[in-house]
């Protein structure tokens, strides 16, 4: 087995997962429009105060993020375990855990990067300052790809279970919180004229340490799960 | 059953495996050697632990108790080594609905360790599935779709076949020409493991039995 082999078995996986995202399109449009929808009942219910709505902006978009995130989560691994699809990748001869990054980074594309593309909209609506934008963009950036890194865990952990939902978001949401804390903090320090450079930091380093972990813990909690 | 050195020998070596489920031994003391030119098929009345032990076999489950052997090698240390000549084909069979057969066939061709150089659409049409290559799996009948898993087979030139059930959903036709691909397969040297009820047409030196009920 040769190194090409390996990296053709990872393109082939992102482009089947994707192919498999375009083909199903209503899954994918499900969590986006759950996250507008979030987010832009806030003016309504709340109050459609300026001031009111800046101060509240950078944590009811991430708080918006990390719902919609995890409501897609499931699908990363759940129609593959069910169709034996799970099993064939297992069996594969070439590294599990390069094999997981592939899917992993599939559902980002279409679960993370929209959402990026969304935000900016989402904080106009909500009155967030100009200067604030670079830091949602920055933090969604780096931010969002963690979310999909450590939920794989998650739902590999929980995809053999018969009613894994709430244990899913119990296993992932304490390993979110800090993504959230760091990220909503730097926006609202951005708003206020001040260096995020700390939180950047923290959250580039909670991004690099998931690149590196989480795919092969995810790679065991799948060998587990199909036992 | 009396347990002797590491073994040296080529194929799959089986050597006193046993399985329990919840309190209820499935089979225990299962010991057999498979080499190249030989098939082993499997019997057993439903519940008797045929899937669990092709499981087993791919490493899939755990072993209770007992060794599983890759030329001379335990699978679970020499995993890379065994799942580059492993073929396997399971109850629930990996085709995806929304993949076209061709499709399926290529993520399986970029799964696998190396590929022969048959064209995609020559396996299929091997398989009968003419004229289906560019359709959405989904709307293909069930025997259709184990049919685009079944052709895994031909692409993959893994010498070790495990297959749960391969003829459930085929057509007699199609069962003939399944049956084919498989005596060929060993009569060529390579090795397969089945459950299934089928009868095969290979001679008493080629086909061994394995009953699990007794």
């Amino acid at each position: 087995m040769t190194n090409s082999s390996l990296s053709k078995a990872f393109i082939a996986i992102i482009k089947r997962d994707l192919t498999l995202a375009l083909r199903t399109r209503s899954e994918i449009a499900n969590p986006l429009i759950f996250f507008v929808i979030i987010v832009s009942l806030f003016p309504l219910a709340v109050s459609p105060e300026p001031e009111l709505l800046k101060t509240m902006a950078p944590g009811v978009i991430w708080v918006a993020a990390l719902l919609s995130t995890m409501l897609s989560l499931d699908s990363i691994f759940r129609s593959d375990f069910e169709d034996g699809s799970l099993e064939q990748m297992l069996l594969s001869p070439h590294p599990m855990p390069i094999l997981v990054l592939g899917k992993i980074i599939a559902h980002w594309l279409v679960s993370g990067l929209p959402l990026i593309f969304l935000a900016p909209l989402l904080g106009v609506l909500l009155f967030l300052p100009y200067d604030a934008m670079p830091a949602l963009l920055a933090t969604l950036a780096l931010g969002t790809p963690v979310l999909s890194l450590v939920g794989a865990i998650g739902v590999a952990l929980t995809v053999g279970l018969r009613r894994g939902g709430v244990l899913l978001s119990l296993l992932v949401l304490p390993l979110y919180i800090p993504v959230l804390i760091f990220a909503s903090n730097a926006i609202a320090t951005a708003a206020a004229d001040m260096s995020i450079k700390g939180q950047l930091y923290f959250l580039a380093a909670m991004f690099a340490l998931a690149l590196t972990l989480a795919p092969l813990a995810t790679a065991a909690a799948l060998r587990i799960s199909l036992r | 059953m009396t347990v002797n050195s590491t073994p040296t020998s080529e194929g799959l070596e089986i050597r006193n495996l046993s399985c329990t489920r919840e309190d209820r031994t499935l089979f225990s003391g299962l010991s057999f050697h498979l080499t190249t030119g030989h098939a082993i098929q499997i019997e057993g009345p439903n519940g008797s632990g045929k899937t669990t032990l092709l499981r087993m076999l791919c490493g899939l489950r755990l072993a209770d108790k007992g060794e599983i052997y890759w030329n001379g090698c335990d699978i679970s240390e020499e995993r890379g080594a065994f799942l580059s000549n492993l073929n396997y084909i399971g109850h629930a069979h990996g085709v995806k609905g929304e993949l076209t057969p061709l499709e399926n066939l290529r993520v399986s061709q970029a799964m696998a360790a190396r590929s022969n150089s048959l064209p995609l659409d020559d396996a299929l049409e091997k398989v009968g599935l003419l004229g289906f290559e560019d359709v959405p799996s989904r709307t293909l009948s069930a025997g259709q779709r184990r049919r685009v898993a079944l052709a895994r087979l031909l692409i993959n030139p893994a010498p070790l076949w495990i297959l749960d059930e391969p003829f459930t959903a085929i057509d007699i036709q199609g069962q003939k020409q399944i049956e084919n691909m498989i005596t060929q397969h060993v009569l060529d040297g390579g090795m397969a493991i089945l459950t299934s009820h089928h009868p095969l047409d290979l001679s008493e030196d080629h086909l061994s039995r394995v009953n699990l009920a007794t």
